[in-house]
């Protein structure tokens, strides 16, 4: 069911967000150099969600990463880190400088997060199919402690084959976890080809709905659309888990990228590098 | 199920558990544990019998009582079954802390990462399920949610071993400790009996990263007579002194253990027998003062001898090149018959007597038991 944006977010506000969303993937070009390789299109696809979430929505406190009344974040798809690490350096978890140290020995930056190396990472991740899992524990948690705060767990789509994501799917279903939130980076393409080819996961929010969540489906791209999403998340307290579909498309934002299955692990030579940044950049002034 | 069931297992119950083929025919309460014939509410049932076993010689049944206990005092802790509340015991906390006891229905892998994520909250889940579905099933959620990031979750993994007899490989754990025992900053333990069990959960509260805590079916006899002072994870405890060989020895297989020392000893073999509760940390100078001051040592677990309390000895005295004889005693590379647990262990010579075997053995023939196993 694709929903309206009923809450109004000022062009301020929106060109603020699109801005760190062009941050996200100029910094994912950066710190993949740094690397050698890097997962480029499964993070482009998801910028604009990260910097509507931690720019916008998250209720954090980056001066206190363990408060505990914080919402929580847990990035099931953990390949995607490389564009969430320069977010938190960004908001004052660390010092951007470190990141130069992107994935070198002995660094706190992996290509997948790790919550004992990084202030702000609120659970480790990589093993695909957990993360709803520990956002389910962790609803369970607040619920225990009477507190507030909401738990988004952004999974992927090539993800969803994954059977404990179901079994997480129905017992937050059964326990009436208002809580949680799920987004699904719908980006179309797992690492063999589109999901629909390998292992089809459609129809997404038909799925949802028929184990009791409730269900947004908005284009992940648009801002609007996504600040519009969170605004009709029901409270926390509410008898049944959302989610939100997020249709996006991997390797948004750079043409050679976009929906290639080839680019899922990548790495730029420097003629490209300029180039590809060049494209960004261009891309978000329109 | 009905009384007549209860009264059936408890006449079984009466005997010794490694000394009759005979005893589990009434094995179909299994996965109710214990049944109301007793008449005791479940929660009252700290002193008394259940179907004529006294409460405090059945391991698992009491981790419900005792962390509900514990939880009384201790906002932290949580309780997780899948499906399993009642051969667990796990009830009896849901019955006294509803808000903090989840059932995840027979969905291992969301129940010990979920375990996890709740962990990160600041609680301490204990998540009970049986042993080959925890480890076996739930290994990567174990190593990578659990142990890596350093969660305080404690696996407690009933019904290990052989013991759920015929129920066959499927139901079987006899590879949990060595899958366990690789997995880096995780604490590696096997209850004994309930007061053992007991005096585990109450120091796992303080104990950081995640534990995996191996447990029996529940009807395991009593070797501590009361809850142990000053259990320490990682600190074997000397249950008997000898100084003809040691039996290292773990969990289920303590009890057969201490009652094969007697039976050598009435041969005039006097064995010590180190209960090595923790498989990790190992207690290593306990290892090394066994094979110095004894000159053998045997090992002996309900598990495969790969990878086991076996290895983990085997390793420490190649590491420290003492060459004593030495024997692993388990279940070799194979999958075991189906048969009643009593009759399991009496066929794997894991009980009293085939131990008592094992060890005059290895004392007598040290070089050539591996290359002749002996005819069961």
């Amino acid at each position: 069911m694709k929903t309206t944006a009923t809450q109004t977010a000022s062009a301020a506000d929106l060109g603020r967000l699109a801005d760190r969303a062009l941050f996200i993937r100029l910094e994912t070009l950066r710190l993949t150099r740094i690397a050698g390789a890097g997962h480029y299109s499964g993070t482009f696809s998801a910028a604009e969600v990260l910097a509507a979430l931690y720019y916008h929505q998250l209720r954090i406190d980056p001066t206190r990463p363990d408060w505990p009344d914080r919402d929580r974040f847990v990035l099931s798809k953990g390949h995607a880190a490389i564009g969430l690490y320069p977010v938190l350096a960004d908001l004052g978890y660390f010092d951007p400088a470190e990141l130069d140290s992107y994935t070198r020995l002995g660094s706190p930056f992996g290509d997948h997060p790790d919550m004992r190396k990084v202030a702000g990472i609120d659970f480790s991740s990589g093993s695909l199919g957990h993360g709803l899992s520990i956002g389910l524990g962790m609803a369970l948690g607040g619920r225990i402690q009477r507190r507030d705060f909401r738990v988004y767990v952004m999974v992927g789509d090539g993800e969803l084959a994954e059977g404990q994501i179901w079994e997480a799917v129905m017992a937050a279903s059964h326990f009436g976890l208002g809580s949680l939130v799920c987004i699904v980076d719908r980006n179309q393409l797992c690492i063999d080809g589109p999901t629909e080819e390998v292992m089809s996961v459609e129809p997404l929010d038909e799925r949802f709905a028929a184990f009791g969540w409730e269900v947004q489906r908005i284009d992940g791209h648009d801002l609007t659309a996504i600040l519009g999403a969170f605004g009709q998340l029901g409270p926390p307290g509410a008898g049944r888990p959302q989610v939100i579909i997020a249709d996006t498309v991997k390797g948004k934002g750079v043409s050679r990228m976009e929906l290639d299955v080839n680019w899922h692990v990548g790495n730029l030579g420097p003629d490209d590098y300029e180039a590809v940044r060049a494209e960004l950049i261009a891309g978000a002034a329109r | 199920m009905s009384a007549d069931a209860g009264q059936h297992d408890a006449a079984q119950h009466d005997a010794a558990p490694h000394d009759s083929g005979q005893r589990d025919a009434g094995q179909r309460d299994l996965f109710r544990g214990v049944s109301e014939s007793d008449g005791q509410p479940a929660a009252k049932r700290s002193s008394g019998t259940v179907k004529g076993i006294a409460v405090k010689s059945v391991p698992a049944f009491v981790a419900g009582e005792e962390l509900a206990d514990l939880a009384d005092k201790d906002p932290r802790i949580v309780a997780m079954t899948a499906d399993l509340a009642s051969a667990s015991r796990l009830a009896d906390f849901g019955q006294r802390h509803p808000a903090r006891f989840f059932d995840l229905g027979i969905a291992e892998k969301n129940m010990i990462t979920a375990a996890a994520g709740l962990a990160s909250t600041g609680h301490i889940p204990f998540v009970g399920t049986f042993a080959s579905f925890a480890a076996l099933l739930g290994f990567e959620q174990i190593r990578t949610d659990c142990a890596y990031p350093g969660m305080p979750v404690r696996i407690l993994a009933h019904h290990a071993g052989m013991s759920m007899g015929y129920y066959g490989t499927s139901h079987h754990a006899l590879e949990d400790l060595a899958a366990m025992r690789a997995v880096a900053a995780l604490t590696v333990a096997c209850a004994a009996d309930a007061n053992q069990l007991r005096a585990m959960l109450r120091a796992s509260l303080e104990l950081p990263g995640a534990v995996y805590l191996r447990l029996g079916r529940g009807r395991d006899p009593e070797v501590y007579a009361a809850v142990p002072e000053g259990f320490e994870f990682g600190r074997a405890v000397r249950l008997r002194e000898g100084s003809d060989a040691t039996i290292i020895t773990t969990g289920s297989e303590l009890h057969p253990s201490l009652a094969a020392a007697e039976l050598l000893a009435a041969g005039g073999c006097e064995v010590r027998v180190v209960d090595m509760h923790t498989v990790k940390p190992l207690d290593v100078p306990a290892v090394l003062a066994a094979a110095r001051e004894t000159g053998a040592v045997v090992t002996v677990e309900e598990h495969s001898i790969i990878g086991g309390l076996g290895s983990a000895v085997a390793e420490v005295l190649a590491d420290h090149r003492l060459a004593v004889p030495f024997r692993r005693h388990g279940i070799e590379d194979e999958y075991v018959l189906i048969g009643p647990p009593a009759a399991l262990y009496a066929h794997y010579r894991l009980d009293a007597a085939g131990i008592a075997a094992v060890v005059r053995e290895t004392c007598a023939a040290p070089a050539a038991v591996r290359e002749q196993p002996a005819a069961r």
